[in-house]
């Protein structure tokens, strides 16, 4: 009788995960605070120091030693020089004038004739309707210097991008080579990127930029490769049959055919790259995403929502503008003959403006009298207040029983845990759920944990990271399996995820700082709102593609609508959850860690702490790597643990 | 055949796999069968020791199951797919010892190639993919379009140049590939299953275009399908390949009339005889009892146009070639043929 014994094996992984998970309870109360490798907000451990000592070996020897000298230095200085010419011609006063180059007429007349020759009439008018905001938002100098800081990365991103990504595309061995480099980049929160990178590059403007490049370039180095992989072979070969060379056939074929998907790596990566930005300013990057730091360093809610809506209304139009733009590109058919002559007239028009905002003062800077950006953080203010007084008595009580339910006992397991006794779960666990292979990188996981010094925190963002990803995956299957069984609910819900994916990671923070003020909770609330759109999505997905003969088979034995959802659906979309938890689980660590600026503690506020006070600044950079190594532990667990293709039919 | 050949082919391999090249070279694995050779070596041999010679302006075919290795044969003769081993030899050249430069050449000017999904820019107009082969090789712009409107009239496009290639039925879309492959005046054609994909009815329009052309413009053709009919409508000489090797080749009537194996023979089997054999085919030895003095006729007669004449005479139809009786054919001979009882060959 095999088929008993395997259904036998199958049920003993949930007893003995059951069985690991009483035991750690009951091992628990015994030893109860023994061993915790607690360490406060101040203490540090030799690692910290040394790593002080590193950064301090490095400032030192920043103007002596060769590598810096002409390769570091050198390549800051190139990124500085660029991002300042930027800025200096939209955002910041230069060449000694009080304004900067282009004005506010010029700048928006500039992005309209871009958009509208790009994209279209329709993206064109909500680019310009979205800059006259910023200026209307009192928020000109600093939407600039963020457009400027994203623009400089996403250029030098696929000024590199796009020839990586066209040899990846050509070369089996280097797509061979380069995939799990960009998958492993792609996994890592946006924060990490940042603390290494000052210590080679100091903070500021430039190693903003380079961070934000570095982050945003693997969507574009991807999509290329995948662009020029799905030309049609039969396209490949007929010009080649022609006698066509090399260099013919990348740019009479490959280009041309996977225009848009190189177009769709463009949109990512522009909108990466804003995302970082935003985050950027903890290494002192000018623009709208520090007025959002100090605002909520300062619990200043009102401040916060108008610069983030900021960010909002940016992310907004630029995604609309390249992704209008990709649809064009798809688009075959002769242009209207009116382009031509429209292209002309616009650019003559376009340069006026130009020239107005270069000479003319009231063209130049944004005037103030028409400003509703006080009006706006006012009315936040007053929303927020409403909220906290009058919406607390709910408010709290989802706050306390979240808190009380979960948060607080999974934090007191993990925290109050010896050491030896998580770690041996996290093996036995990954064994239990992957094998041997997930134990030991579990278990190389947990050393390096212990290693940086900061086991007592990392247990804490993981209890954040774990209640977060369990109400995440609660979302996703309700939403998720809500969308798959209804297309109209899809319809109605899936372009308001897309439009929350494209959001920078930190706005997400402000909303839920009116209505929770700092706590834990906020950040926990803050990541599942952003890990979400991505697992119902998946989850849906999944639900979707359920053969119809299935559902219809299952409809015909007489199945009532819960049976068809437990017996049918959910169980043959196993692989799409767990897909979906991997997901999660990612977005929630980045949002958790992010979460540290209001009030989460734990990792996140080390890493923020550490670029701020210089003795703080080792730990800080331990606390990065703590994040790295946390993410690919819970990503190496959850990824053992999905089913294979095979083992979803039985 | 003493006549010079356009394309010769000799012993011409093609292996893939790791270390692909030592299989042509080892008698023994060379015996092996295809499945032994991959469980052997992990080596997929598609090609194996194929050899044949083309005419000038033959229109030749290469006839095989999918799998049987000939649209990677028809690759090796223009390199698109490298050859393991043999010989290639294109007017005089060898084009498997030809540089990178030297084979961008002959692909430019001495052959082209017609594919079965069409391979068309979709973001070119028609008279634009018609006009790429001379664009890649340097024409100006005047002379590749005024080309490129001779050939647009030629194959039947006049009123569709600028359209774009999904705007057109599969068919008119062939006749785009078509035509981008006779724009560059090339010596010999390749086609690579280009009907494959049409529908039936539109086939037929098609291969009856491949006729057409050939007679206009006179050009060597090498026709790779997997249809036999199709074959045998236009091929001067079809080679039949399986697993990689070539089984046969010859005229159709030769393929019929004396199929190599069972498997030419299986193949062969719902050809509508009357058609394909000739009189070479059916006739016999005249008998003692014979009476030679009915109605003559050629030995290359198809069977379907003497069956009037041969059961018009009350005596067997003499089979004459430069005055020599080679057979007789009788009212017998021609009706186990028409009714298609398999001749015991």
């Amino acid at each position: 009788m095999p088929s008993l014994v395997k259904d036998r094996r199958r049920l003993n992984r949930p007893v003995l995960v059951g069985a690991v998970l009483a035991a750690w309870v009951l091992i628990w109360i015994p030893t109860r605070g023994l061993d915790t490798l607690g360490l406060s907000p101040a203490d540090l451990t030799p690692l910290h120091h040394w790593l002080n000592d590193v950064n301090d070996t490095v400032g030192a020897n920043r103007n002596s030693s060769p590598f810096f000298l002409y390769f570091v230095n050198e390549i800051r200085a190139a990124v500085d020089s660029f991002v300042t010419f930027l800025q200096d011609l939209i955002a910041q006063p230069s060449y000694g004038r009080p304004v900067p180059v282009l004005g506010w007429l010029g700048v928006v007349a500039v992005v309209a004739y871009l958009s509208w020759a790009f994209a279209g009439w329709k993206p064109a008018v909500l680019a310009a309707a979205g800059f006259v905001f910023f200026g209307l938002q009192g928020l000109w100098e600093e939407s600039m210097d963020t457009l400027a800081l994203t623009l400089g990365a996403v250029v030098i991103s696929l000024l590199i991008g796009i020839p990586l990504g066209i040899w990846a595309g050509l070369s089996d061995r280097f797509h061979r080579l380069v995939t799990p480099v960009l998958d492993f980049m792609q996994t890592m929160p946006t924060f990490v990127y940042l603390a290494p990178l000052t210590l080679l590059f100091l903070i500021g403007p430039a190693s903003a930029t380079i961070a934000t490049l570095i982050y945003a370039m693997p969507p574009a180095i991807r999509l290329t490769a995948h662009g020029i992989r799905s030309v049609p072979r039969s396209a490949v070969e007929a010009t080649e049959s022609l006698g066509a060379t090399g260099w013919q056939k990348l740019t009479g074929v490959l280009l041309p055919l996977s225009k848009r998907t190189i177009v769709l790596g463009v949109n990512q990566t522009i909108m990466a790259a804003l995302s970082m930005v935003t985050i950027a300013a903890l290494i002192d990057a000018p623009g709208l995403g520090k007025t959002v730091i100090k605002a909520l360093q300062t619990l200043d809610v009102g401040t916060a929502f108008n610069a983030g809506l900021a960010i909002v209304v940016m992310a907004v139009v630029l995604d609309r503008v390249t992704t209008a733009a990709g649809d064009r590109a798809r688009r075959t058919g002769r242009p209207s003959r009116f382009r031509r002559p429209l292209l002309a007239v616009f650019a003559v028009a376009a340069g006026v403006c130009c020239y107005l905002s270069y000479t003319y003062f009231w063209a130049a800077e944004f005037p103030d009298d028409v400003s509703i950006g006080s009006d706006l953080s006012k009315g936040a203010d007053a929303v927020a207040r409403w909220a906290q007084e009058d919406l607390s008595t709910a408010t709290e009580a989802l706050k306390n029983a979240v808190t009380y339910a979960l948060l607080n006992p999974l934090e007191a397991l993990l925290v109050q845990s010896p050491w030896w006794l998580v770690g041996a779960v996290a093996v036995l666990l990954a064994v239990l759920l992957g094998g041997v292979r997930a134990a030991i990188t579990t278990a190389v996981c947990v050393a390096l944990l212990i290693g940086a010094g900061l086991w007592q925190d990392s247990m804490t963002t993981l209890a954040m990271t774990i209640v977060a990803t369990v109400m995440v995956m609660l979302l996703g299957v309700l939403f998720g399996v809500w969308m798959g069984r209804n297309r109209l609910a899809d319809r109605i819900v899936r372009p308001v995820l897309d439009a929350g994916q494209t959001m920078p990671a930190f706005v997400y923070l402000v909303p839920f700082l009116a209505l929770f003020s700092a706590t834990r909770f906020t950040a926990i609330v803050a990541a599942v709102v952003f890990a979400a759109p991505v697992a119902i999505k998946i989850v849906a997905d999944g639900v979707r593609a359920i053969p119809a003969a299935t559902a219809e088979a299952a409809t015909a034995a007489g199945s009532s609508a819960w049976q068809m959802i437990t017996k049918v659906q959910l169980p043959m979309a196993r692989s799409s959850l767990t897909l979906a938890a991997n997901q999660g689980l990612i977005y929630v660590l980045s949002m958790v860690v992010v979460g540290g600026l209001v009030g989460a503690g734990a990792l996140g506020y080390d890493v923020v702490a550490g670029f701020s006070q210089g003795q703080l600044y080792g730990k800080g950079l331990a606390a990065g790597a703590a994040i790295v190594v946390l993410g690919i532990m819970l990503d190496r667990i959850a990824r053992a643990s999905s089913p294979s293709k095979g083992s979803n039919h039985p | 055949m003493t006549t010079e050949t356009v394309i010769s082919v000799r012993d011409l391999w093609k292996v893939f796999g790791h270390k692909a090249e030592l299989v042509p070279r080892s008698d023994e694995l060379k015996a092996l069968s295809r499945r032994e050779l991959i469980e052997r070596t992990g080596c997929t041999a598609a090609v194996r020791e194929v050899s044949f010679d083309v005419a000038p302006g033959e229109v030749f075919v290469v006839m095989g199951l999918s799998g049987s290795g000939k649209s990677t044969l028809v690759r090796c003769l223009t390199r698109l797919v490298e050859p393991t081993a043999g010989q290639v030899v294109f007017e005089g050249e060898d084009i498997l010892g030809a540089g990178k430069r030297r084979l961008r050449e002959l692909r430019r000017h001495k052959f082209s190639m017609v594919f079965q999904n069409f391979g068309l820019l979709p973001y070119r107009q028609v008279i634009d993919n018609v006009a790429y082969g001379l664009e890649i090789r340097g024409a100006t712009k005047t002379q590749r379009l005024r080309r490129a409107r001779e050939v647009i009239e030629l194959v039947g496009l006049e009123g569709y140049e600028h359209s774009f290639p999904d705007q057109l039925s599969g068919g008119m879309q062939q006749r785009v590939g078509l035509a981008r492959a006779l724009a560059v005046d090339p010596d010999v054609l390749y086609f690579d299953e280009p009907f494959s994909a049409l529908d039936p009815l539109i086939r037929r329009d098609m291969q009856n275009e491949v006729i057409r052309l050939h007679r206009e413009v006179g050009k060597t053709m090498v026709f790779i399908t997997h249809d036999l009919s199709e074959a045998l409508r236009l091929g001067d000489r079809i080679l039949i390949m399986r697993d990689g090797r070539q089984v046969q080749c010859g005229t159709g009537d030769e393929l019929v009339g004396a199929p190599a194996d069972d498997y030419v023979r299986d193949f062969v089997r719902d050809v509508p005889r009357a058609s394909v054999l000739t009189l070479r085919w059916v006739m016999r030895e005249p008998r003692p009892d014979d009476v030679l003095d009915g109605p003559e006729l050629g030995p290359d007669v198809i069977v379907r146009d003497a069956v009037r004449t041969v059961l018009a005479a009350d005596r067997p139809v003499k089979v004459v070639r430069d005055g020599t009786l080679l057979g007789v054919v009788t009212a017998e001979e021609i009706l186990t043929v028409v009714t298609d009882v398999e001749a015991a060959a």
